[in-house]
């Protein structure tokens, strides 16, 4: 019988723990569980048999970390080709008269993925879906994901499986006491990635005990539109004081417990640890009147990140529209640098100015948008915990980035002409994500309101032939401007109320358009977006940092029952300057000087005084020529304080402070200069070597070497010799700065040097870090140590000077 | 068996962390903006957070030189002094979590001043979960009259790093509380810690 159907029509019992068990076998600490497929078959067998006659339908072979990590190729094709036959073995011999079935188990990996580890997310795709056509070539029946307590390691799974095979997939996932995975996730945010993704069956095993793990089920209940399954552990483990593990909830109970949450919908059950063949048996007679509850499809629009799931419709969503080069000079200089700390600003102050997406969007003309998308995206999601709207008209930069993102994404955008459909819409059902679409197809934007919604229909019936939900659908009906067509504003407004009414799907605008070429552009922005959103509006894409707008919205929440107590709308009141045109009365504050230093800027700089020393400069800017500036009191005031630092009188939190503050005064200047940018020294290569994810050393090195003037090309960390040999030779650097912090990442700055040594045999290269010093460097090929940052510009200083 | 624990440490020591970031006190507090930065900074842990431990007791056999734990035998001068009178050693592993890195990284963008408070702040945090987890068990141990000698890392004297790879598996690390090797022999979430304590029944 076909698994999936049975499933829709039973509930489905799956086994219980073998770790437990193999240990009691006399599994040894240390030994590896899945050898005991070739030493001990007897064992393995026995143990499938027992969970098939307690009631089990689905048996997990014994392959929990059978994986490359661990096994040779031809050692893990042996040892999963050996578990797939002791559960088929075991199928025989317990001869049951319900349907069984054979799941490939794959647990994690024990990595952690980079960037907070050094697993690289394709290498462990590759990892899986080893082990995977494996599973495949010995036979198994379905394949079956668990105990992943990462979502980013758990979409490397989901996708090897997916690339891999056609079979059914279950994916569990464990959950701490907090409710979360180890790195973050929410249960809703698990349930929108695993769908997304197409998972068969969804849910939650070891970690705790069935009763402990109810609200986790509860929420999965809640979201999921696939079964949900339970796998918990018999609550927790404790010594019973004989050398034996006991854990504290017994088969009766568990069976109950889990009996519970089956009532309340869950539709897969079985045990993880401490659970035994009496447990599945306890559980499935428990079970045995039980009518499984429907599935009802939530057909909620969803997207996540890697901590949380944002729904359409709750309440309208602000996508932040500043992570875009268009019209900016200033970010696609950076963008060309490729200076992704600019971007990650954007994006911070965004998530603080209070949006609920950021849209992502580095389309520039002469750039590879393909490879700067994805570090866009991964280097956003980094530090950010909002879901992103990945902007891009390329399909190739789109799907490496949709691959890499962590979580279901906002996808901007499809719209009705065949193309563009048929390059989005595989790729929304393969990475999973809403789809902005746009209303308009080969013949343009139809002017009428009526038009619109045709093309909308249109776009509905193709996605639905990819298999593609039509709340993965949100419309942009487009604001066009008002000022070229008097009728413009209101067909995209009646677009938006009768798309909402009669399709019963979310709409998204981006609001600015509808001003452009007039004056004051933000009256009618922000009037337009308050009768968007009466007409039901879900999401605008906009300028977080317009006052106006953000007054809008924070209203109309509250004026439409969205904002309890109008709590939201008071907090962002609060935040308000007392009265709006304040702009330049600090700057003309004069400072007080309460040192003898040379001038007020060279005091903010020395005190790091971030803000103060910024205001200066601008007033500065008035009176002085931008590099009199720079030269008479930024560097000045630099040295003064590299020297204390030096002497000891200067701490290093302090120099770092200072040199934010100088930071901060450059970027005044800079911006003034926009023409003609400061002549910057020569270029300086800095890199953390592979294998060492320790950068912290380094980036106070670069913030330094930039307020010297350097032109810093910062490559990150764990970064292969290879990359910083082309680099340099691309730049043709003649300074290269490496860092190790790590012993067994030493060896990786010798071969680094070595292969600078051979392909740019011009350059210089100082190294530093905590395991370094003097005679280590000479050892392995340095032209410089330096034990601290300033001690790294002045070697630079000295390379400059003699070039 | 492998056990695992949630332990909320006393609140940060501010003059600690002032030292794991390379400054003395009294010049931080003398300081125009450090002394709110830091405020800032310890705003992240105000709230007190429970933190992971999982930790195993393992027989110890000395035979001349070697030291065997069951799951990896040892040969280190230093722990073979260090625990001559002992039968058994707890191994733990400890951290505060992904979110220290995270708060690193996120100040990076756009404060290295501040990264660097928060770095010393993760580093304060895990030292003060160790702490608390070794009191507790020296003072489980004592009612059982045992003592427990200081605690040793991999890395430390002539234990090498590693010695991380045989001690991960046996506790069972990623899987109890989310804490991972990396090829350099680093661990992510990076604010962990594991070591080793010998335990000494004053009978013997």
């Amino acid at each position: 019988m076909n698994l999936l159907e049975y499933a829709n029509q039973h509930l489905l019992y799956l086994d219980g723990g073998m770790g437990t068990l193999l240990q009691k076998a006399g599994l040894g600490p240390g030994e590896l569980p899945e050898r005991w497929n070739l030493s001990h078959p007897e064992v393995i067998t026995k143990i499938h048999t027992d969970y098939l006659c307690a009631g089990s339908n689905v048996i997990s072979t014994n392959t929990f970390g059978a994986n490359l990590l661990k096994f040779t190729p031809e050692e893990l094709d042996t040892v999963v080709g050996a578990a797939v036959e002791n559960a088929r073995r075991a199928q025989t011999a317990a001869g049951v008269p319900h349907p069984t079935w054979v799941a490939l188990d794959i647990g994690p990996t024990g990595r952690m993925l980079a960037p907070y580890g050094d697993f690289d997310f394709e290498e462990a795709v590759a990892t899986f879906a080893a082990t995977v056509r494996l599973g495949v070539k010995h036979g198994v029946d379905l394949i079956f994901i668990e105990t992943m307590s990462d979502s980013y390691e758990t979409k490397a799974a989901l996708l090897a499986a997916k690339e891999n095979c056609d079979l059914p997939v279950f994916v569990s996932n464990a959950y701490g006491a907090d409710g979360k995975l180890m790195t973050g996730a929410s249960p809703a945010a698990m349930v929108a990635l695993l769908e997304g993704m197409g998972a068969d069956a969804i849910g939650v095993n070891c970690s705790l005990g069935p009763r402990a793990l109810a609200p986790v089920v509860e929420e999965y209940l809640a979201c999921a539109s696939v079964p949900v399954l339970l796998k918990p552990n018999a609550g927790l483990p404790r010594a019973n004081g004989q050398g034996e593990t006991v854990y504290d909830v017994l088969p009766e109970d568990f069976a109950r417990e889990v009996t519970a949450l089956l009532q309340k919908g869950v539709r897969i059950a079985g045990g993880c640890c401490g659970t035994t063949p009496a447990y599945i048996r306890a559980l499935t007679q428990a079970a045995a009147e039980i009518r499984p509850l429907p599935i009802v499809p939530k057909e909620r629009t969803r997207i996540s990140s890697y901590t949380h799931a944002v729904s359409f419709g709750d309440r309208p969503l602000l996508i932040g529209e500043r992570i875009n080069p268009t019209g900016k000079k200033r970010f696609k200089e950076a963008l060309k640098a490729g200076d992704m700390d600019y971007l990650l600003k954007e994006g911070l102050a965004q998530e603080e100015a209070g949006v609920d997406i950021l849209d992502v969007n580095v389309g520039l003309p002469d750039i590879d948008e393909v490879t700067l998308l994805t570090d866009a995206v991964c280097r956003l999601q980094a530090i950010l915990d909002l879901p992103l709207q990945i902007d891009t008209a390329d399909p190739v930069a789109m799907e490496k980035a949709l691959r890499r993102y962590n979580g279901k994404a906002l996808i901007n955008s499809v719209n009705g002409k065949r193309e563009s459909m048929d390059a989005v819409f595989p790729l929304a059902k393969k990475y999973g994500g809403v789809i902005i679409a746009l209303t308009l197809d080969e013949n343009g934007i139809p002017p009428t309101a009526e038009g619109r919604l045709a093309i909308a229909k249109k776009i509905l019936a193709e996605a639905e032939a990819y298999g593609i939900p039509r709340h993965d659908l949100v419309f942009d009906p487009l604001a066009l401007t008002v000022s070229a067509d008097a009728n413009a504003g209101i067909q995209t407004l009646t677009a938006v109320e009768r798309i909402t009414r009669e399709l019963g799907c979310h709409t998204s605008l981006g609001v600015s358009n509808v001003s452009f070429g007039l004056p004051c552009r933000d009256a009618i922005n922000s009037a337009y977006f308050a009768i968007a959103l009466s007409k039901g509006l879900s999401a605008a894409i906009m300028n977080p940092y317009s006052t106006e707008m953000m007054k809008t919205y924070h209203a109309f929440c509250a004026l439409y029952g969205r904002d309890e107590n109008c709590a939201s709308y008071i907090a962002f009141a609060e935040r308000l300057p007392a009265s709006s045109p304040v702009v330049g009365a600090t700057a003309t504050a004069p400072a007080t000087v309460a040192d003898t230093a040379a001038s007020e800027l060279q005091y903010a700089i020395g005190k790091g005084l971030k803000e103060r020393a910024a205001e200066i400069t601008s007033r500065l800017l008035g009176q002085k020529e931008p590099l009199q500036i720079v030269n008479e009191e930024i560097i000045p005031a630099l040295n003064t304080v590299g020297v204390g630092f030096e002497n000891k009188t200067v701490y290093l939190p302090q120099l770092l402070m200072s040199a934010e503050a100088a930071k901060a005064a450059f970027e005044v200047i800079k911006s003034a200069l926009r023409d003609a940018p400061v002549a910057a020294k020569c270029c300086f290569i800095l890199a953390t070597v592979k294998g060492d994810i320790h950068d912290i050393g380094k980036n106070i090195v670069k913030l330094l070497l930039e307020n010297y003037g350097f032109a810093v090309v910062d490559l990150g960390r764990d970064v292969p010799p290879e990359v910083i040999a082309r680099e340099t030779v691309a730049r043709h650097a003649p300074l290269v700065g490496l860092s190790a912090l790590m012993t067994t990442t030493v060896p990786a700055m010798e071969q680094t040097i070595a292969l600078l040594r051979k392909e740019a045999p011009w350059c210089k290269i100082v190294v530093g870090g905590a395991v370094l010093n003097p005679e280590y460097a000479a050892a392995i090929g340095a032209d410089c140590y330096a034990k601290d940052a300033m001690e790294g510009v002045r070697y630079a200083e000295a390379v400059h000077q003699s070039l | 068996m492998i056990h695992t624990l949630t332990l909320t440490p006393p609140p940060p020591h501010r003059d600690t962390v002032l030292r794991y970031a390379g400054i003395s006190p009294a010049a931080a507090y003398g300081d125009p903006s450090l002394p709110s930065l830091l405020e800032d900074c310890l705003s992240l842990a105000a709230e007190p957070s429970a933190f992971s431990v999982c930790y195993g007791v393992f027989p110890l056999r000395i035979s001349g030189e070697d030291l065997d734990l069951g799951f990896a035998t040892l040969s280190s001068a230093d722990l073979l002094a260090l625990w001559k009178d002992c039968r058994h050693v707890l191994a733990f592993a400890a951290t505060v979590g992904l979110s220290f890195d995270r708060a690193v990284a996120r100040a990076e963008a756009h404060s290295p001043t501040r990264a660097l408070l928060l770095d010393a702040l993760g580093s304060e945090r895990v030292e003060a979960l160790c702490d608390t987890f070794c009191q507790r068990m020296a003072t489980q141990y004592a009612s059982e009259g045992a003592l427990l000698t200081p605690r040793f890392s991999p890395g430390y004297g002539d234990l090498p790093l590693s010695f991380q790879i045989p001690l991960f598996q046996a506790l069972d690390c990623s899987r109890r509380i989310g804490l991972t090797l990396n090829q350099s022999l680093s661990m992510s979430p990076s604010k962990s810690v594991t070591a080793m304590v010998g335990i000494r029944y004053q009978s013997q």
